[in-house]
C-alpha cells in the first residue's frame, strides 16, 4: 500500500513537471525568457557568438564534436594530474592513464561509468572540478540535439537548426542550475553531505569502535547528477549510500529528478511543433513501456532470493533483501534502479548484481531497448524520435503512402538516417561484447560465475553502449582491456547516434510542409502509439533476445547454484579478482 | 579553416568559463548554503558515538560467531567504513548473484552463528545491504534479537520490545520506503536503560 502512494505521488509530479516544466522549456528554447541575461550576454561576448548567428546542422555537429573532444582532453589531463592540484584533503595521487581515459570520456557522453571508487580515487577537485562540470554540461549537450532535432520538425525549408553554444548555454542556465541547486538543498537538509573538510574519525565509546567516515561536496552534487541523467555518484556504493541517499524521500525526490527532464521534454516538443497531441503520443508509448518494466521488476524483487532461501532461511516476506537497504526495502529499490536504466542515469540504490535473476532482466533490458522509456535528458526524445520515424516509414509500407510526421514527408535519406542512429547501439554491444567473452582479458572481468558472470559481462557493454553507467558490479573493469573497449562502446554510443540525428534535423528543417488529407497517416492516436511500442520492442527484443537467453533467462531457468571464482581478499570483494570462470566457460563453443 | 579555429577557441573559452560557474561557483556556493543552514547534516550527521547514518561494527570484527551478546546487531556488512589507518574506507556491496554458491555459504554460516546464541535470524540479519554501511534494521529484525541482548543484559524482553517500538521511525512522511530502527540510537537508548 505505502508503494501505491510512491507510485502515485510520483505520476501526481511528473504530470505537473511534464505540463509547466514543459513549457518553460519551450520558452527558453524560443528564446522568450532574458532573467539571466546579465550571465548570458558576457558568456556570449567571450565566445564570440549569440542567438541570432544561426548554424547549419554540420556547423552545429562540429561545434559539438570540437566541445566534447575538448573536455574529454582537459578532464583526462585534470585526473592525470590529480596529485599537484588543490582541495585534496586525503592526499588521492594521479589517476592512472587507461582509467582516466575511460573516465574522461565517461562523464563527457553522460554515461557516468565508473570503475573506480570515488571516495578513494578522486580529489575533491576531480569531483566538482571534472565530474560535476560534466554531469551539468553533457546533459545541456543532450537537450541540445534534442531542440536542434524539434526545430528540424517546426521550422520550414530552413537552412539552419539554431546555435549549438547558445543552446548550451541557456539549457544550464536556465534549466539545469535553478533546479539542481533547489534540489540539492533538500538533498543536505535530509542528510546528504556537503563539505570540503575531509574524511571524519568517530570514536564510539558503548562498542569501543573507531570508524573513519568519508565525506565531501556529495549533496550537490546528488542533484545535478540526477537531473542530468548521468548517475555517476560520489561514492563506490553510489545512490545507496547513506550519505547521498539518507531517507525515503531523497529516494523518491532522486527518482523524480531523473525522470523529469526527459518525461518534460515531451511536452517541449508537442508545443514546439505546435501539436502537444503529439508530444503526448510520444509520453504514452515511454509510459506503458515504463510501467510495464517497473511492475515486472518490482514483482521479481518481491519474490526470495534462491540463495538465501537454499541456505534455510524459511521466510523472506520483505522480498530479496540481499544488496538493499532497508530504509527503501525491496519494491523502492525496484523502482529506483528500473528508472535508471529506463533513463541513461545508470544509478544504482540496492546492487543490481544481486538482483533475482530475472529482477536482473528489468534493468538489463530496459538499456536494451535503446533507452527510449523515457531515456536520457535529450537523448531520449531523440532517440524515440528515430523511432517514430521508423514507426511512420512502417505504417507508410502498410497502407502504401508515402510517409510522413508533422507534415514533413518521411523519405529515403530520412529513414537511412533514422536506422543508421538505432543501429549503431545493438552493433557496438554486441559486437564488443562478442570480443570480451572471446578474449582472456575480458573473461577475466566477472565476479559470479554461471550464467550470472555472462550477464556482467553483457550488462557492463550495454551499459556502456547505451550512455547509461548502470552495473552489474560485481565485474572488475578497472583493466586495460574494460577501460578502453569501454571508452569506444560509450563514444559511438554518444556521438553515432548525434551526428545522424542532427543530419536528420538538417534535411527535415530544409523540407516544407505538406498539409494533411484524409489519406494521411496519423501519428497522434493510440494506433500509432501502439506502432511505436512494437518497433521499440520489436527491434530491441529480436537484436537481444539470443544474448539474454543465455544470461538472465538461463539462471532464472536453472535452479544450479555456480561458484565464484578466486576472490583477492586484500583489495575486498568487488574491488579486485582473478577469474578463470570455468563454469561458464562451457556455455561457449 | 578560419572558421575551425575560431570554433577551437570558442570550445576553450566555453571550457573554461563553463568549469568556473558550474563546477566551482555551484560546488562552493552549495557548500556555504549546506554549512549555514544544515550544519549538522552537510557534515555527515554525526552524534557522539559515531553518525547516525552509517552503520558500525558491533561484533568485534568475527564473521563466523556472535560474539558480542550486550548490542542489537546491524546488518552484517562488510563495515567497509571501518579503518585503522585513518584513511576512509571504501563504500560497496557485495555484489554476490542470486545463485552463488558463496552467497548460499555465507548466509548458512550467519544462520548457524545467530542459532548458537538463541535467535532465529530475519533475512536482513543474514544478508549484506547495498551500501556496505546501511545504518538500520527493521523493527522485526530487532525483535528477533531480544532473547540475545535480553539474557546478556539482564533487561526483560517486554522492556526491550517496548525500547525497540519507542526507536521505530514508520516510513517516512507514511508512505516512503519501509520501517527502520537506527541501530546506533537503539544502543544508545539500551545502554542508558542499563
Amino acid at each position: 500500500m505505502t508503494y501505491f502512494w510512491t507510485i502515485a505521488v510520483l505520476v501526481i509530479a511528473l504530470g505537473l513537471a511534464w505540463r509547466y516544466l514543459g513549457s518553460y522549456m519551450a520558452a527558453v528554447f524560443e528564446t522568450r525568457l532574458h532573467f539571466f541575461r546579465f550571465i548570458e550576454r558576457p558568456i556570449y561576448a567571450i565566445l564570440g557568438t549569440g542567438p541570432d548567428r544561426e548554424q547549419t546542422w554540420k556547423r552545429y555537429a562540429t561545434s559539438l564534436i570540437i566541445f566534447s573532444g575538448g573536455f574529454i582532453g582537459i578532464d583526462y589531463l585534470l585526473l592525470r594530474i590529480q596529485g599537484l592540484l588543490p582541495l585534496n584533503p586525503q592526499h588521492l595521487g594521479a589517476v592512472g592513464p587507461a582509467l582516466s581515459f575511460n573516465t574522461s570520456v565517461s562523464f563527457v557522453t553522460n554515461t557516468n561509468w565508473q570503475n573506480y571508487a570515488g571516495e578513494s580515487t578522486m580529489s575533491y577537485f576531480s569531483q566538482i572540478g571534472v565530474l560535476t562540470v560534466q554531469q551539468f554540461v553533457s546533459a545541456a549537450v543532450g537537450i541540445a540535439v534534442a531542440i536542434a532535432l524539434v526545430r528540424g520538425f517546426s521550422r520550414k525549408g530552413s537552412g539552419t537548426i539554431g546555435n549549438f553554444w547558445v543552446d548550451v548555454t541557456r539549457g544550464l542556465l536556465y534549466i539545469l542550475l535553478p533546479i539542481a541547486f533547489l534540489a540539492g538543498i533538500v538533498l543536505v537538509g535530509q542528510g546528504a553531505v556537503q563539505t570540503l573538510a575531509g574524511p571524519a574519525t568517530v570514536h564510539d565509546a558503548l562498542n569501543g569502535v573507531t570508524q573513519t567516515i568519508a565525506r565531501g561536496p556529495a549533496g550537490f552534487m546528488g542533484s545535478i547528477m540526477q537531473l542530468g541523467t548521468n548517475g555517476g555518484g560520489f561514492f563506490n556504493a553510489d545512490l545507496a549510500h547513506p550519505l547521498e541517499n539518507p531517507t525515503g524521500l531523497t529516494n523518491l525526490l532522486y527518482v523524480f529528478l531523473t525522470l523529469s527532464i526527459p518525461v518534460s521534454l515531451t511536452y517541449t516538443f508537442g508545443k514546439m511543433v505546435g501539436s502537444v497531441r503529439h508530444g503526448a503520443a510520444l509520453l504514452a508509448a515511454m509510459a506503458i513501456i515504463f510501467g510495464a518494466w517497473v511492475g515486472f521488476t518490482s514483482y521479481a524483487e518481491h519474490q526470495p532470493n534462491p540463495a538465501v532461501a537454499a541456505a534455510g532461511v524459511a521466510s523472506q516476506p520483505a522480498g530479496n533483501m540481499e544488496g538493499k537497504e532497508v530504509r527503501f526495502g525491496d519494491t523502492s529499490s525496484a523502482l529506483f534502479n528500473v528508472s535508471m536504466t529506463q533513463t541513461s542515469d545508470g544509478a544504482v540504490n540496492s546492487a543490481n548484481d544481486s538482483y533475482n535473476p530475472i529482477g536482473g532482466f528489468g534493468p538489463l533490458s530496459g538499456m536494451m531497448m535503446g533507452e527510449v522509456s523515457p531515456g536520457g535528458v535529450g537523448s531520449g526524445l531523440y532517440t524515440i524520435l528515430l523511432f517514430a520515424i521508423l514507426a511512420v516509414f512502417i505504417g507508410g509500407l502498410m497502407i502504401g503512402r508515402t510517409p510522413e510526421y508533422l507534415g514533413k514527408k518521411i523519405q529515403a535519406r530520412e529513414v537511412k538516417l533514422a536506422g543508421l542512429g538505432i543501429l549503431v547501439m545493438p552493433i557496438t554491444v554486441l559486437v564488443i561484447t562478442g570480443i570480451a567473452v572471446s578474449i582472456h582479458a575480458g573473461r577475466a572481468g566477472p565476479l559470479n560465475g554461471g550464467p550470472h558472470g555472462f550477464s556482467e559481462i553483457l550488462y557492463a557493454f550495454t551499459s556502456q553502449g547505451n550512455n547509461n553507467g548502470s552495473a552489474f558490479a560485481g565485474l572488475t573493469g578497472n583493466h586495460a582491456f574494460y577501460n578502453v573497449a569501454g571508452a569506444v562502446a560509450m563514444l559511438l554510443g554518444r556521438f553515432a547516434i548525434i551526428v545522424p540525428s542532427l543530419a536528420l534535423a538538417g534535411t527535415l528543417a530544409a523540407k516544407k510542409v505538406v498539409a494533411a488529407s484524409a489519406g494521411t497517416f496519423r501519428t497522434d492516436n493510440t494506433m500509432f502509439v501502439g506502432l511505436l511500442i512494437g518497433v521499440i520492442v520489436i527491434v530491441g527484443g529480436l537484436t537481444f533476445f539470443p544474448a539474454v537467453a543465455l544470461g538472465p533467462i538461463a539462471e532464472q531457468l536453472s535452479h544450479k547454484f555456480y561458484s565464484v571464482v578466486t576472490v583477492l581478499p586484500v583489495i575486498g570483494q568487488s574491488l579486485g579478482h582473478l577469474a578463470t570462470p570455468a563454469s561458464w566457460r562451457a556455455l561457449l563453443p | 579553416m578560419r572558421s575551425l579555429f575560431s570554433n577551437v577557441w570558442r570550445a576553450v573559452a566555453a571550457i573554461v568559463v563553463m568549469t568556473l560557474i558550474f563546477g566551482f561557483a555551484y560546488a562552493l556556493a552549495g557548500t556555504g548554503v549546506a554549512q549555514l543552514f544544515f550544519r549538522h547534516q552537510a557534515n555527515g550527521s554525526l552524534t557522539a558515538n559515531g553518525s547516525t547514518l552509517i552503520g558500525q561494527n558491533w561484533n568485534g570484527y568475527s564473521t563466523t560467531k556472535i560474539l558480542d551478546h550486550q548490542w542489537f546487531h546491524g546488518r552484517p556488512d562488510a563495515d567497509n567504513p571501518l579503518s585503522a589507518t585513518g584513511k576512509a574506507g571504501t563504500s560497496a556491496a557485495a555484489n554476490l548473484g542470486p545463485r552463488s554458491t558463496v552467497l548460499v555459504h555465507d548466509v548458512k554460516a550467519l544462520v548457524k552463528a545467530w542459532h548458537a546464541v538463541g535467535v532465529i535470524p530475519t533475512p536482513d540479519l543474514v544478508t549484506t545491504s547495498g551500501s556496505g554501511l546501511d545504518p538500520d534494521i527493521t523493527p522485526a529484525d530487532a525483535v528477533a534479537q531480544i532473547p540475545m541482548v535480553s539474557k546478556a543484559t539482564g533487561v526483560s524482553p517486554p522492556r526491550l520490545r517496548a525500547l525497540i517500538a519507542k526507536e521505530t521511525h514508520g516510513p517516512q512522511l507514511g508512505f516512503l520506503g519501509s520501517s527502520y530502527v537506527v541501530v546506533l540510537t537503539l544502543n544508545e537508548a539500551l545502554a542508558k536503560l542499563r
